[in-house]
């Protein structure tokens, strides 16, 4: 389609090139955990299992799906995600 | 490539006229072992075996054509002659060939060469001019949106920025004399190492036509000097950012705004500037909202806060002429600022009642009771600056009734004054105090034809030993 880009690193390359992860919490004591469901079969079975097991720890769990596994997820649910839970688990595969 | 041959060589394309009229002189210099190097078309010229193709224009790179046809003489590798267009005469001696093109005309121009055409030239020099830049090559991929990549990579300032190709990178280095590799200082608050290349790359983000590179880079030497303090301006909760006041030839020659809306958008050197020297800070130095930028609010100036002072206009004497430069030098000056406060006098037509005005308006710069804590700009406009000019007033006397005006009881500076707790301390009560520390007021010209209006740019509230101080430093290459 289109050739890569190359672009000059501005910064003072204290930190690796490749993107970094956001900071991984240490313990989910006190934050809310949403549970996003992809729509691909049987990804629920895995997820309810989580959400018991997390629910058994005392932790808030949200339930979300996308409508289909097919495309990116709608702006109003990644909205609505990112707004109301701190950490997200997503069933990504069959 | 290969390495070019001794003995003639001839570079040309199909595409210029004088090219393709010498074409029989070329196929008869074949006879003797010339090489042509042809920049469009292989098989031009057709008279002559064994073009070399050039349409990667290397060989015209490696041999700085400027013009086709050039004929070279290389001996051991190096070149020891060349001829440029076509002229008889010299081709005859050149070549040692009485006879050559008699049935010619005597003389006939060349044309541009394409390595050198807009564009392309940059192109040949970032591919096989072996330049010396070296900061970390950032891919990416075919389907991702570069302005997007720099949002994610979190270069960015909040607005967008311009890919920082190396292509780009090159043009902006050609803006400076200064080569590449060269430390400027290293940039709070990581205190880390900064190159002309690493300001060139965030001049490119930042918008700057590569003439504005000798601003930028002497803004960020000016950001440096310790009495500037631009950690501490940096970290600091308070609203102050780094403005660039410039001053000289320079703002002339790059066209920044001193005028109609000097102080607001629309200027590409005014707007890049400012905005490059807090590219430098963010990306090199590291220094970023919420992390080390601690500002409670900030000022929207924190973007880019750069304008030119209206000197052509002026009856003053420019700020860098009062800071002890020449009047032909060019100049930055940094100054912690807040941000801009209107003052609107259209009544005043006597110095006095309109320093009275700047008097008042000046008062509340931090807090009405607050004094030698942040200094301040007062950026003048011009039907304001003909008041005092039509009265014989200079900047110098001014600024001296300004400190007399703002020579303030301590009676009403106190704790608890005027219902206020904030205040200086009870015990200063019984004299008057200055406003401003020594040298803590500014005045520069700037702004359009109309309008009784000028403008107080309060500063950091800290200043002097314990804070900022403006700095200036002078524009070179």
């Amino acid at each position: 389609m289109t050739d890569k880009m190359i672009m000059l690193d501005p910064t003072s390359e204290r930190t690796p090139a490749r993107r970094q992860l956001l900071p991984r919490p240490e313990t989910l004591a006190g934050l809310t955990v949403g549970l996003l469901d992809i729509s691909k079969p049987r990804g629920n079975i895995f997820l309810d299992r989580l959400d018991e097991l997390l629910r058994g720890k005392g932790i808030t769990v949200k339930r979300y799906a996308k409508p289909t596994f097919t495309r990116v997820a709608p702006v109003d649910l990644k909205q609505r995600i990112a707004s109301e839970v701190d950490v997200v688990v997503e069933g990504l595969a069959d | 490539m290969d390495v070019i041959a001794d003995g003639l060589v001839a570079v040309v394309k199909q595409d210029c006229p004088t090219c393709v009229l010498i074409e029989p002189i070329l196929a008869q210099l074949a006879a003797d072992g010339i090489t042509v190097y042809s920049q469009d078309d292989p098989d031009f010229p057709a008279q002559v075996p064994g073009v070399r193709d050039d349409r990667e224009l290397e060989a015209s790179f490696r041999l700085e054509i400027e013009t086709v046809p050039t004929l070279l003489r290389m001996a051991g590798g190096r070149e020891v002659g060349r001829l440029v267009g076509w002229e008889r005469g010299e081709w005859r001696e050149f070549t040692g060939i009485a006879d050559l093109g008699g049935g010619l005309p005597g003389y006939r121009p060349g044309c541009g060469s394409k390595s050198v055409e807009p564009g392309i030239a940059e192109a040949l020099a970032m591919r096989f001019g072996n330049l010396p830049i070296v900061a970390r090559r950032i891919e990416v991929a075919p389907l991702e949106d570069a302005v997007e990549a720099c949002f994610e990579r979190g270069w960015s300032d909040g607005l967008p920025v311009v890919p920082p190709t190396p292509t780009r990178v090159y043009r902006m280095l050609q803006g400076t004399a200064r080569p590449p590799d060269e430390v400027i200082g290293v940039i709070p608050p990581d205190l880390a190492p900064c190159t002309v290349e690493k300001v060139a790359i965030n001049a490119v983000m930042a918008g700057c036509k590569p003439e504005y590179m000798p601003v930028v880079l002497a803004a960020v030497e000016a950001a440096l000097i310790d009495e500037f303090c631009m950690h501490g301006l940096l970290c600091t909760t308070m609203f102050a950012g780094p403005m660039v006041v410039v001053n000289g030839p320079m703002a002339r020659r790059i066209g920044m705004n001193s005028r109609e809306n000097a102080l607001g958008q629309g200027n590409r050197a005014n707007a890049t500037i400012g905005r490059a020297l807090q590219l430098v800070i963010r990306n090199v130095g590291g220094g970023r909202p919420g992390g080390i930028d601690r500002a409670c609010l900030g000022n929207p100036g924190k973007y880019t806060f750069c304008f030119a002072e209206d000197e052509e206009g002026s009856h003053w004497e420019s700020l860098s002429v009062e800071r002890g430069f020449a009047p032909d030098a060019s100049t930055v000056t940094l100054f912690a600022a807040d941000g801009v406060q209107a003052v609107a006098d259209q009544k005043s037509r006597t110095p006095g009642s309109l320093a009275r005005t700047f008097a008042a308006c000046l008062r509340v710069v931090d807090h009405p009771k607050m004094v030698a804590a942040g200094d301040a700009f007062l950026v003048v406009s011009p039907e304001h600056e003909r008041v005092f000019h039509a009265a014989g007033w200079s900047k110098a006397r001014l600024k001296a009734e300004l400190d007399a005006l703002l020579l303030i009881p301590g009676a009403e500076l106190v704790v608890g004054a005027g219902g206020i707790a904030e205040g200086i301390a009870a015990g200063r009560a019984g004299q008057s105090w200055p406003k401003f520390r020594p040298g803590g007021l500014n005045i520069v010209r700037a702004g359009g034809g109309a309008g009784m209006f000028s403008a107080v740019i309060g500063g950091w509230a800290a200043t002097g030993e314990i804070g900022s101080i403006p700095v200036t430093k002078e524009i070179t290459s």
